[in-house]
């Protein structure tokens, strides 16, 4: 499902941001990603996002082999992963239900399906009846809700969600990440960073750690702990 | 998926028009400029058509008259008419004879008995004559020189009468047309450039003023063409605009000039050929204008959204 093989990412010539790292991700999995601020968990996702190359190394996602994509590919690759971020990304003139259905819009997904969908998605991530609201008038975590609406309404085989935690009370933050579970039950592989170690403590799933560019462990069912 | 393109187009087309609307103040000065491009276009094609059409009519009466003596033969009168459409520059020769003459006298002096009655059929002292029309006014020496040959001046009442005070006119004429149609196209490019470039601006701030969601779509996998689709519908709805404005405005000026100059003659532009010509060919000039404003509208969309919207990954 994801695949990537000794991927490096030089943006200067004295340090890597990534080096040589190597990852396989199952489908349906549910893998947590963590490390410090400037570990290369960001840069990471960039790479599956396709908002950057690798240096070197090979990617495949979802049996795309990134090494052969086109620039003008580059937006198949995204409508096939969802990706939520830590500042959510909403667009504040639009309300809950258009900055949903947005997604649709964009890769030409008719009215009539946007108008069934759109609610059914609010649904999952809890929003039922807050449409008509605006990004302002919610708060945090609802507002990381409607990003995850929008991130799997297009059902992606993929969720990324990159430190969707990051801003968030940590009751709001166990909101966002129940949904998350919820999306991964429904069959969705979601690749997750956080540095809140409670989460990944009762959580319960796949740890990658990231240091220095490098992937420094790699557990099932592992238990965070401070380096 | 056929579905999808046509809703995507009509999305691209909404897109275009809410940029539109959203951008009324940005708008207004690339409009403007651009209007200014398309009536500086307008006149110039008008202006260039109506002194075309000037130099054309006075061409069409400079000639060459030469008078024959009256004991020419036919045989020598014919022999004259092979050489002379011999010349290359003679487009057409005519023969007026002694009682066309005549006739055509008596018809430019109608009013005039006194002159009338000076002349009779049987007393006849108008020459018949042969008028040499030249393709080219510029070269009506060639056809002179062979008319002052001795063997040529003998067949000859009096000399040739050249419109020479005809050809100054349209030598003045040639020149002012030459030089406003260098002016023209002069003025055409660099308004066409000011507009390229006050669209760039535009683009380039509604790109800024809008970078959140054009991020976003480009992070939810819009593609590039639904993403540069809106920004290129709203130029060509400028150009659009700005023709229709271009067009209403001239309607109305040469609409005011045509009333204001009665003499139906302003300097050496004919306004009278001009505004007929004009408001004959309105559907035309509005097709075309159009046409203009939506290539400048387009070609500069295309270019500024190639350039400021950044689809490259980076290295």
């Amino acid at each position: 499902m994801i695949l990537l093989d000794r991927v490096t990412k030089v943006y200067n010539r004295s340090n890597a941001a990534l080096d040589r790292i190597s990852l396989h991700v199952e489908p349906k999995e549910f893998v947590i990603i963590i490390g410090k601020s400037g570990a290369g968990k960001s840069t990471l996702l960039k790479l599956l996002t396709k908002e950057e190359k690798p240096t070197s190394g090979k990617i495949v996602i979802g049996g795309l082999d990134y090494d052969k994509l086109k620039d003008r590919d580059i937006p198949l690759v995204r409508r096939k992963i969802g990706v939520v971020f830590q500042d959510f990304k909403l667009l504040p003139n639009k309300s809950v239900f258009e900055n949903v259905a947005f997604a649709l819009e964009i890769v030409g997904v008719g009215s009539q399906e946007i108008e069934n969908t759109v609610p059914k998605v609010l649904d999952i991530v809890g929003l039922k009846g807050k449409e008509k609201r605006y990004p302002n008038e919610l708060s945090g975590g609802e507002r990381q809700r409607v990003a995850i609406a929008r991130a799997i309404v297009r059902q992606p085989k993929i969720l990324i969600a990159d430190e969707p935690t990051g801003n968030l009370d940590p009751k709001h933050a166990w909101d966002v990440i129940k949904v998350l579970e919820k999306i991964n039950r429904y069959g969705t592989t979601v690749l997750l960073t956080t540095h809140n170690q409670d989460i990944v403590n009762k959580l319960k799933r796949r740890v990658v750690t990231i240091e220095g560019g490098r992937v420094v462990s790699d557990r099932a069912n592992a238990e965070y702990r401070e380096a | 998926m056929n579905n999808r393109k046509l809703v995507t187009f009509w999305r691209i087309i909404k897109g275009g028009l809410q940029g539109f609307a959203r951008n009324a103040s940005l708008s207004i000065a690339a409009i403007a400029v651009m209007t200014i491009t398309l009536t500086t276009v307008l006149f110039s094609l008008v202006a260039n058509a109506t002194f075309t059409d000037t130099i054309q009519r006075i061409t069409d009466r400079i000639d060459v008259s030469v008078f024959l003596t009256d004991d020419i033969s036919e045989q020598a009168r014919n022999d004259l008419i092979r050489q002379l459409e011999g010349i290359e520059v003679v487009q057409e020769v005519t023969f007026v004879s002694k009682e066309d003459a005549l006739e055509r006298y008596r018809q430019d002096n109608q009013d005039n008995p006194d002159l009338l009655a000076a002349i009779s059929e049987t007393d006849n002292p108008l020459p018949a004559s042969l008028q040499v029309k030249p393709r080219d006014p510029n070269r009506i020496q060639e056809i002179q020189q062979f008319l002052e040959r001795p063997e040529i001046r003998e067949l000859q009442s009096e000399d040739p009468s050249y419109s020479g005070d005809r050809k100054e006119a349209i030598d003045n004429i040639t020149g002012a047309t030459r030089f406003l149609q260098s002016a023209g196209i002069v003025g055409i490019i660099i308004f066409a450039l000011i507009s390229m470039l006050i669209i760039f601006n535009t683009i380039r701030m509604t790109i800024f003023n809008r970078r959140d969601e054009l991020q976003i779509m480009r992070l939810l996998g819009a593609s590039t063409a639904y993403i540069r689709g809106p920004f290129i519908v709203e130029t060509i709805l400028y150009g659009i605009v700005s023709a229709i404005i271009s067009v209403l405005v001239c309607n109305l000026l040469f609409r005011i000039s045509a009333n204001a100059f009665q003499a139906n003659s302003f300097g050496l532009l004919d306004i009278g050929f001009a505004s007929s010509y004009f408001a004959d060919r309105l559907p035309l000039i509005l097709t075309v204008q159009i046409l203009i404003g939506i290539l400048i509208g387009a070609v500069s969309s295309l270019i500024a959204t190639r350039r400021y919207l950044k689809f490259k990954t980076s290295k």
